[in-house]
């Protein structure tokens, strides 16, 4: 099923916000629309944007390689996102990064062996105040988490594989 | 006109255009700025920050708006602390520009040195060596040494098949965009992109098949390195050790000024082959633009079985011959047949070839039949495009119909300059039985069933179209259509434009998209196709030149094998040929000399690249030497002497030599000089611009 | 004092409707729709001395007067793409007094004669921009967006729209391309986005600190503004405190106080009893300041900090302290850059991947003195040379720190040392 014939109502929404000739920049909230499910964006559906929008599919394969948040390959459910970045690294966010693969057993850049974290490394979230920190990215959604431990944080990957967590 | 701006580069006094970038302005002025994003038919980007240079301009008094004067009276100008980048900025009356300075020439080793940092710098094992901008910087401002750790050298996948023409060396893409901006500026097919970004950044294609563009040739060309190689050249030779003819491409009848390049070959048995086809710049026809039919054909042609001797048919065999012979024969049974002897021709042939025999068929009494399936030849003559007609001049105020025809396979830089016309401003309407890949650039897309051509053209979309144009074009091809049918559109289409006045001046006028590159020539020397070939040719002596009906049609093989007697001239040995009582072997167009009359009416010569296959001769020699064996006296020497024949008989030709078809002028932009890095590698025309004919219209009134 | 910005620190709820309506909320909206030319807005902030916020420090007022009259429709875009590492104010003010920054977009689209504007936010404020739009909802409803607003003709839409990881989108121009559906790439300017921006149309862009300091100044006047602040830096500034300090935060103080004040009084000093080393006052952008007292008594202003050899760009004070060897925090500042390089122009593009191999190498305890040299003159040859300021910014550490802290190099070529 397309992207259209899927979320009808979503793809009507964000047309809505731009000039009915400025369709184009409706591929950013539309890319986010095809991560929902999957968390990244499929062959198929990279091919749906492009008609929708009346681009070509290089055109919108060259936008998903620009940005970060745009995936074109399948990860755990959930990308711990933690900023190593020189703010909270001068708040020990190195160090934190370091004990939460050793707890988990992976590396930066791999995902725990039931598939639900891929743990990765970022560049500054402004929440620099707040480090150690890091963000979740699953399906559409981001959500922050600040202050954190690293014992909060496998407390909050047992609540995710538990299911009662969910990203909002 | 425009408003002209003076300024000053390097302390030349420059007069140009206002809205000029400085880079042109330099360029006009004789002074290379080097660039490599930049290229002077796209939108400017500043990325590679290789023309930077040092820009002043003149102090204004805030207060009173007027020019701050030094103590002697003369403008003070104030340059900017920064340098600028030349690609990007617009000239301006009483700007001083420095290109020669040393924070210049520091900033250019500079920039120099960032790219070669994740450059691989294997010039003696690239295609693009010899002629490569990046390597000609680089050894004329270059860093002696790479300060940058080999180790550290940022690798890339080499060798990367775009598609099926197109190979992608990562390593060597310098991020200049050209080959994208290309695509999606000038073309239209946004077929390539970038994907990641920083040093990361790469080319990337996603189409299925991949590189998914008949333009995608050009791109090599305009590669400031050698990034993107065409798959057949690759590791073919190296640019210095080729020759150069100037040609046109025989593919369609658009007409492109083309270079073949030629090499002697072991490979080939020591023979000299073409090994590439490069556009030669004509801004009338093909700007700087070749597709990649004109631009990768020439390799089917190559392997083809050539003839290289006479042939005589004996006891029901082919038996080579020495020509005085076969000449002999083929005279003896023309002379004999005289009103039954039948000429079929195609227009693959150049108007000295065409010439002759038409003027063979007259002498005999006989018929001149063209071998095409389309008609409307006699309303293109009569309303073709004005002379002067360019579609770079088409735009807003301008009416384009399609109709008809697939440009995109049938005439590609006609498809290319449409949709260009379209880019500024000017109203499309194609009508077609189907979609084609120009229906997207359209004002109006029309489809009609087989048969409803005609009618179509009454569409209120079209009539007003042309009703309100000042200029209107329309080109009209023969799809789904037979020789009456392609007539009556013809007919119809010459009545559009007509009645609203659309003929006889620049920019108006009809347009045939013809099978062959010289058809409209052929029309022009008088040949025409009948609608019952094969009747045509029933108990005839017939002599077909450059034409294959026996491949194309059961019925018109059988056709054949009714006649009274068959001499085929050709180059390659056919379906044809194999039935033929006489087989004369012909030289190809790219080993003699001649002209061709594109669709626009323009007459361009092409001059020998390769030399003759075997005993070949030259089409038109042929016809003379057998003519002259009849008795009727035709030119057998150059082809240039065959062409003042023409002008001398043929209504529009007066007036013309090969001299004035050889004339050039001062074409912008400046290309294929020492600085590829400016337009690319196409050639510059040294060899002329051809010369477009009145039409009848015109010359009627 | 009580805040002009981050008001939510003194008004609980005031993210409420309801609760900003009680407190004047869009008061300063309708005086300037309903009693207000768009050109008297425009006059007022012109007067307030408003600098934008974002790091260029350019006159608001100014900016929104340069917008072309011939070329319809304009548009108004809230940079809150906020990525600059060590700043972290606009999400604030976004997540907690909402209402005030959606105000200052409508007044500036006004003033501009907008009837369109957006809200382009980084893509990790996934949560922000659904705040934002159900704030945005709200006020449809309450009747200060839609048709014909306070009973003019002047209509108004907001609109958020996200990023997707990038910093380079917060350059006015890359912005722009990104909202228009493209890679986030910097256009070439001139020309500004006040004559050609989104869609090619007359375009505001600005910070979103700046736009939130709109409804005081409309409501209260430009001499109430430039109350707060120094003469030629008028106002209140949102300064983001990170790094080796006791109390990281958000801190609203006007412009001009000094970084002792920001970082000892309010920020609790340095913690663990070390002593600062340097203050990077413009995020990883920023040059590195040598903390001596000198320094710490400068005022926080546009024309005082380059005096110690910096700009105040968007006043993200990174504090360092004396365990940090500057090497390292290069590397960081490098690494940060080469990975946000947009690509476009070489010597950014290229200088940036060069220098991270070198502070890797010189950090690694591998590298000799020439190693250091040549980081020096690779990071000045890209000065002056890129197309947007990206390239520069990547720049400004680095060869502060060289000049500033020359003995951090030294000692890692001697020590041999590999960990920082
Ligand atoms: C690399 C780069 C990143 C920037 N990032 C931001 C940003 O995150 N937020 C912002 O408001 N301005 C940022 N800017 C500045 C903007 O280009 C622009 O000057 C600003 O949005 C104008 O708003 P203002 O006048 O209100 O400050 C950045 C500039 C550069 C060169
Ligand atoms: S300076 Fe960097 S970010 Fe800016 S255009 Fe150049 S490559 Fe892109
Ligand atoms: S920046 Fe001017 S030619 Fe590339």
């Amino acid at each position: 099923m397309s992207l259209a014939e899927k979320y009808p109502q979503e793809v009507k929404e964000i047309f809505a916000k731009y000039p009915p000739e400025q369709k184009r920049s409706a591929v950013m909230p539309l890319l986010y629309l095809a991560q929902r499910e999957e968390g990244y964006v499929t062959k198929e559906a990279m091919q749906d944007i492009a008609d929708l929008i009346e681009i070509g599919v290089t055109e919108v394969a060259a936008i998903i390689g620009f940005y970060t948040l745009y995936h074109d390959e399948k990860a755990g459910k959930y990308r711990m996102q933690v900023c190593t970045d020189l703010p909270c690294a001068l708040r020990g966010a190195d160090e934190f990064l370091a004990n939460l693969c050793d707890n988990l057993g992976i590396q930066v850049g791999e995902t725990t062996p039931d598939g639900l974290v891929t743990l990765e490394e970022v560049k500054c979230l402004a929440g620099c105040d707040k480090a150690p920190m890091f963000q979740l990215q699953s399906g559409e959604g981001i959500e922050y988490h600040e202050n954190m431990t690293v014992d909060k944080t496998l407390e909050l990957i047992e609540a995710l594989h538990k299911g009662d967590k969910e990203v909002s | 006109m425009a408003k002209q701006v003076t300024l000053t580069i390097d302390e030349k006094t420059v007069t140009v255009p206002a809205g000029t970038l400085v880079v042109d302005a330099a360029k006009m002025a004789g002074i290379d700025i080097p660039v490599f994003c930049y290229h002077p038919k796209m939108e400017p980007v500043g990325m590679c920050r290789m023309c930077l240079v040092e820009i002043g301009r003149p102090a204004i008094d805030r207060a009173t708006g007027k020019p701050v004067l030094n103590e002697d009276g003369t403008p003070q100008v104030r340059f900017f602390p920064k340098l600028e980048t030349a690609c990007t900025n617009p000239v301006s009356e009483g700007m001083v520009v420095k290109t020669t300075t040393e924070k210049v020439q520091e900033g250019c080793k500079d920039i120099l040195e960032f790219l070669l940092t994740s450059h691989p710098l294997d010039c003696p094992v690239c295609d693009k060596g010899g002629e490569c901008p990046l390597q000609n910087l680089t050894l004329a401002h270059g860093p002696t040494g790479s300060r940058f750790l080999f180790d550290e050298k940022h690798h890339a996948a080499k060798h990367i098949p775009l598609g099926d023409l197109i190979y992608l060396d990562r390593e060597r893409c310098i991020q200049c965009g050209r080959c994208i901006r290309f695509q999606s500026e000038i073309v239209g097919e946004p077929v390539l992109g970038f994907s990641e970004r920083g040093r990361n950044t790469e080319i990337v294609t996603c189409t299925d098949p991949g590189f998914d563009s008949i333009f995608s040739g050009n791109t090599t060309d305009i590669c400031p390195v050698g990034a993107l190689t065409t798959a057949n050249f690759r590791f073919g030779a190296r640019p210095w050790e080729l020759k150069s003819a100037a040609s046109i491409c025989g593919e369609c009848p658009v007409g492109c000024n083309v270079t073949f390049n030629t090499r002697r070959e072991v490979k080939s048995g020591g023979e000299i082959v073409i090994k590439r086809v490069m556009p030669r710049q004509n801004e009338q026809v093909n700007e700087i633009w070749i597709c990649d039919k004109g631009r990768f054909a020439h390799h089917h042609a190559q392997d083809n079985a050539r003839l290289g001797k006479p042939q005589v048919r004996k006891d029901g065999k082919l038996h080579s011959a020495p020509w005085k012979a076969a000449l002999a024969l083929a005279a003896e049974k023309l002379g004999a047949a005289k009103k039954d002897a039948v000429v079929l021709a195609s227009g693959r042939l150049s108007n000295e070839d065409l010439f002759n025999l038409k003027q063979l068929a007259d002498g005999l009494g006989g018929k001149a039949l063209l071998y095409s399936g389309m008609g409307g030849g006699d309303l293109t003559t009569q309303f073709g495009v004005g002379q002067g007609t360019n579609f770079a001049d088409m735009g807003a105020g301008t009416a384009i119909l399609v109709v008809a025809s697939d440009l995109y396979t049938q005439a590609p830089i006609w498809w290319l300059r449409v949709k260009q016309a379209t880019d500024r401003g000017a109203t499309l309407i194609v009508a077609n039985p189907g979609e084609t890949r120009l229906d997207k650039f359209a004002t109006h897309v029309l489809h009609y069933a087989a048969g409803d051509e005609t009618k179509t053209l009454a569409a209120q979309e079209i009539t007003k179209a042309f009703a309100e144009a000042e200029n209107a074009v329309v080109l009209f091809g023969s799809d789904g259509l037979d020789l009456n049918g392609s007539q009556s559109l013809a007919q119809s289409c010459a009545d559009l434009l007509r009645k609203n006045g659309h003929v006889g001046k620049p920019n108006n006028g009809l347009i045939g998209v013809w099978k062959n590159a010289n058809d409209q020539g052929a029309r022009e020397l008088g040949f025409r196709p009948v609608e019952k070939l094969a009747a045509a040719l029933k108990g005839k002596t017939v002599y077909l030149v450059a034409a294959d009906p026996a491949d194309d049609e059961a019925k018109l093989a059988d056709a054949l094998k009714g006649a009274d007697f068959v001499i085929v001239q050709e180059i390659v040995s056919t379906e044809t040929a194999k039935m033929a009582d006489v087989v004369l072997p012909a030289q190809a167009f790219t080993e003699c000399e001649g002209t061709f009359t594109s669709g626009e009416r323009r007459v361009q010569r092409f001059h020998p690249a390769l030399p003759p296959h075997g005993e070949s001769r030259p089409d038109h020699v042929i016809t003379a030497q057998i003519a002259g064996q009849i008795g009727i006296d035709l030119e057998g020497g150059p082809a240039a002497l065959v062409f003042e024949r023409i002008a001398a008989t043929v209504a529009g030709f007066d007036g013309l030599t090969y001299d004035k078809l050889a004339e050039v002028s001062e074409q912008w932009p400046i290309v294929g000089r020492e600085d590829l890095y400016y337009g690319g590698t196409s050639y510059e025309n040294t060899q002329g611009l051809g010369v477009q004919l009145a039409p009848a219209a015109r010359r009627d009134a | 004092m009580a805040y002009v910005l981050l008001r939510h620190r003194d008004i609980p709820d005031i993210d409420r409707i309801d609760v900003y309506k009680k407190n004047g909320g869009f008061e300063a909206f309708e005086k300037a729709v309903a009693a207000m030319q768009p050109g008297e807005v425009t006059e007022v902030v012109k007067a307030s001395g408003l600098r934008g916020r974002g790091g260029a420090g350019f006159p608001t007022g100014m900016k929104w007067a340069f917008m072309d009259k011939n070329n319809w429709p304009h548009y108004v875009v809230a940079n809150a793409d906020e990525s600059e590492p060590g700043t972290f104010k606009d999400r604030e003010i976004m997540e907690r007094n909402p209402f005030q920054f959606l105000e200052g977009v409508a007044i500036a689209s006004y003033a501009v004669g907008a009837n369109a504007a957006y809200v382009y936010l980084r893509g990790e404020f996934w949560q922000v921009a659904r705040f934002l739009d159900e704030k945005i909802a709200e006020m449809e409803k309450a009747g200060f967006l839609g048709d014909k607003l306070f009973g003019t003709e002047y209509s108004l839409r907001i609109y958020t729209h996200l990023g997707a990881g990038a910093y380079i989108c917060g350059e006015e121009t890359a912005l722009l391309e990104s909202m228009e559906g493209k890679r986030g790439q910097p256009r070439v300017r001139p020309p500004f986005p006040p004559s050609y921006g989104l869609y090619g149309k007359p375009t505001v862009v600005n910070n979103v600190e700046t736009l939130a300091n709109v409804p005081f100044i409309v409501a209260n006047g430009a001499d109430a503004y430039r109350k707060y602040g120094t003469e030629k830096s008028p106002g209140v500034k949102v300064f983001s405190l990170s790094g080796n300090v006791n109390k990281p935060g958000n801190y609203e103080l006007p412009l001009g106080a000094t970084f002792r004040e920001l970082i000892f009084e309010h920020g609790g000093g340095i913690p663990d009893g070390r002593k600062i080393k340097a203050i990077m006052p413009a995020g990883a952008s920023s040059s590195l300041i040598i903390a001596n007292d000198k320094a710490l008594d400068t005022p926080m202003d546009y024309e005082s900090v380059p005096d110690v050899g910096a700009q105040l760009g968007s006043a993200s004070v990174i504090v360092v302290d004396d365990s940090v060897d500057m090497d390292w925090l290069i590397n960081k500042t490098i690494e940060f850059f080469k990975h946000e390089s947009c690509g476009k122009c070489t010597p950014c593009r290229e200088g940036t991947y060069w220098m991270a191999h070198l502070t890797e190498r010189i950090h690694s305890g591998e590298a000799t003195m020439q190693d250091v040299d040549l980081l020096n003159d690779v990071a000045r040859q890209i000065q002056g040379k890129t197309l947007c300021a990206l390239g520069e910014f990547s720049t400004m550490a680095v060869v502060t720190a060289i000049e500033r802290f020359p003995e951090d190099f030294e000692k890692r070529l001697a020590s041999g040392d590999k960990h920082g």
